[in-house]
């Protein structure tokens, strides 16, 4: 079957992309953590201000392509006042989801709904979970106690659970 | 050249991709191959497999024949350099590996210097920073101009008495540049530097002779010259190979072993471990026949001709950026772009979905992807099955996307 192009770059996705939600810096991040996707040269940084084990606010800077800018947004909008077991949950979600596994999707997730049509192109995965993937270390980081900026290279192998 | 009768000769562009016509322009990734090619891989395995060297029976001596036929065809195609100069690698990349590990572990010492280019593909610059981080040498590059040109302004500087090897590429896969090889070649001789060029896309699309340019080693693959692909080329002056250890050990390289002494065979065979690629190799015999029936000059020509067809129609869009060089007689035909408000990778896509192929992202060279201060390109390269209605068609998608996504 040929992927359709609308399903992938559905309005909300370039509205996403156009408009990226988390461009406000934030100055007393707990957490702050980079990541890049090898394959195309796509960058991400998130900064994460943490409040009672809950994420306040969380920036996002993403030099990438549509989808990887979309979902790194989506990520801005959706994490929000969610403690980390909850961000887990998420961006489990969307993993599943981006592999075409059977998933039900909570109506509190926002417009992570439309990331659905990436899965019709395969190479293209890597690039809506970048941006959790990245989160999802750099909590891991905060967790262990460790201070250091996290790097975080995406791999095919991300495709695994996120947990 | 009659490109519609070459177009016939290539059995992939009958497909169609996503319900269009398949436009191939991501030929300096690997080309496609002609019927001759296809049926030389066929034949090989119908009528003559077998391993070479060593069999005693008739299919051995047809499958050695035809392997060593293929060996000197490259040293006739290469400009009649001795077929013991012409070593099968399974690509360009064994091939500077070959020489980083053999050449390299024997010569580079500490404190030593290693040249490169700004412009290097990773194939050309890892297998050098490994070495010098092994032998603790020291690294230093060639910059680039801002037109994408190697900038030889300050080569005494960088080229000294204390410069052991000099490695480069002949043509950039990225900026298209042509590079001057003998003007390199020759100050890095004065210093008296081995001299490495990577020719991967020099060699495809025009007359290469690197016994002339005064270099001790050249590189290039059988795929991105209408052969197959795991078989790759490296052309060594005889008395710099002869002076070098193996590089693997076992089959056809060794002569003699007993429990307590090994005897290695001559060149080209001494750095030829295991079975090789046999099918393949000879295989790109075939490709060979097919590029020279055409003429490297009129395929030189064909692309010098698309080239700057490609250039004007793109920097028509306006906003679209053409990384290096922007005439067309002094560069390959790899025209890297970017879109101001377009990823390359979206840009890969949609033109995917109405059946072109290009290459997006930062084709394995991101030391210089960081100095043009891009996170990737996308990268239109053209061959001898591409026409300028390829390029119109090209044009026409990207205006297209455009609009799709509201820029």
């Amino acid at each position: 079957m040929t992927p359709s192009l609308d399903d992938m770059y559905r309005e909300i996705i370039l509205d996403h992309y156009r408009s990226p939600r988390g461009k406000k810096p934030l100055p007393h991040a707990d957490i702050t953590t980079h990541g890049q996707n090898p394959s195309c040269g796509d960058e991400i940084s998130l900064d994460v201000e943490m409040d009672h084990g809950v994420v306040k606010d969380v920036h996002v800077n993403c030099h990438g392509c549509a989808i990887s800018v979309a979902s790194g947004s989506m990520l801005a909008e959706t994490v929000k006042g969610r403690s980390f077991d909850e961000v887990r949950r998420i961006a489990e979600i969307v993993r599943k989801m981006l592999k075409g596994e059977e998933v039900q999707i909570p109506d509190d997730l926002g417009d992570i709904d439309a990331l659905k049509g990436v899965r019709q192109f395969p190479v293209r995965i890597k690039c809506a979970l970048l941006a959790w993937v990245t989160l999802i270390e750099g909590m891991k980081n905060y967790e262990d106690g460790k201070h250091e900026i996290t790097n975080t290279t995406i791999t095919t192998e991300d495709d695994h659970e996120t947990k | 050249m009659d490109i519609e009768r070459i177009k016939a000769d290539f059995p992939i562009l009958e497909e169609r991709v996503n319900s269009h016509r398949l436009i191939y322009l991501d030929n300096a990734a690997t080309t496609q191959k002609p019927r001759a090619v296809i049926n030389a891989l066929i034949d090989y395995y119908r009528k003559m497999n077998s391993n070479i060297h060593r069999g005693l029976h008739t299919l051995a001596e047809r499958s050695t024949e035809a392997f060593e036929e293929s060996r000197a065809h490259v040293a006739r195609f290469i400009g009649d350099v001795p077929t013991e100069e012409v070593i099968f690698t399974k690509g360009t990349t064994e091939a500077l590996n070959l020489i980083a590990y053999s050449w390299g572990e024997q010569n580079i010492k500490a404190g030593d210097e290693i040249v490169i280019t700004e412009m290097e593909h990773h194939a050309n610059f890892v297998p050098w920073v490994m070495l010098a981080k092994r032998k603790n040498a020291i690294i230093k590059k060639i910059p680039i101009t801002v037109c994408g040109h190697l900038d030889l302004s300050d080569i005494d500087t960088i080229i000294t008495s204390k410069t052991k090897l000099v490695a480069f590429p002949h043509v950039s896969n990225v900026l298209g540049t042509i590079n001057p090889v003998q003007q390199i070649a020759a100050k890095a001789k004065s210093v008296g530097a081995t001299v490495v060029v990577d020719g991967a896309q020099a060699a495809p699309h025009m007359t290469i002779r690197p016994a002339e340019y005064g270099i001790d080693f050249y590189s290039f693959s059988a795929h991105k010259m209408l052969g197959p692909t795991g078989v790759g080329v490296l052309w060594g002056r005889r008395s710099v190979l002869q002076a070098m250890p193996p590089f693997n050990f076992g089959g056809e390289m060794i002569r003699e072993v007993s429990f307590d002494r090994v005897t290695f065979n001559e060149l080209p065979w001494k750095f030829e471990a295991g079975t090789p690629n046999i099918a393949d190799v000879i295989a790109f015999d075939a490709a060979l026949t097919y590029l020279e029936s055409l003429g490297m000059e009129e395929i030189r020509t064909h692309e010098i001709m698309l080239t700057k067809y490609a250039i004007d129609r793109l920097t028509s869009l306006k906003g679209i950026e053409i990384q290096g060089p922007q005439e067309s007689a002094t560069r390959g035909g790899a025209v890297s772009f970017t879109d101001p408000s377009i990823h390359p990778h979206d840009i890969s896509t949609f033109l995917d979905s109405r059946g072109i192929a290009i290459r997006a992202g930062h084709h394995c060279a991101q030391p210089l992807m960081r100095t043009l201060g891009k996170v990737a390109t996308a990268r239109a390269s053209f061959y001898i099955y591409n026409t300028e209605a390829d390029i119109d068609a090209l044009y026409d998608a990207l205006v297209e996307m455009r609009k799709y996504f509201g820029v």
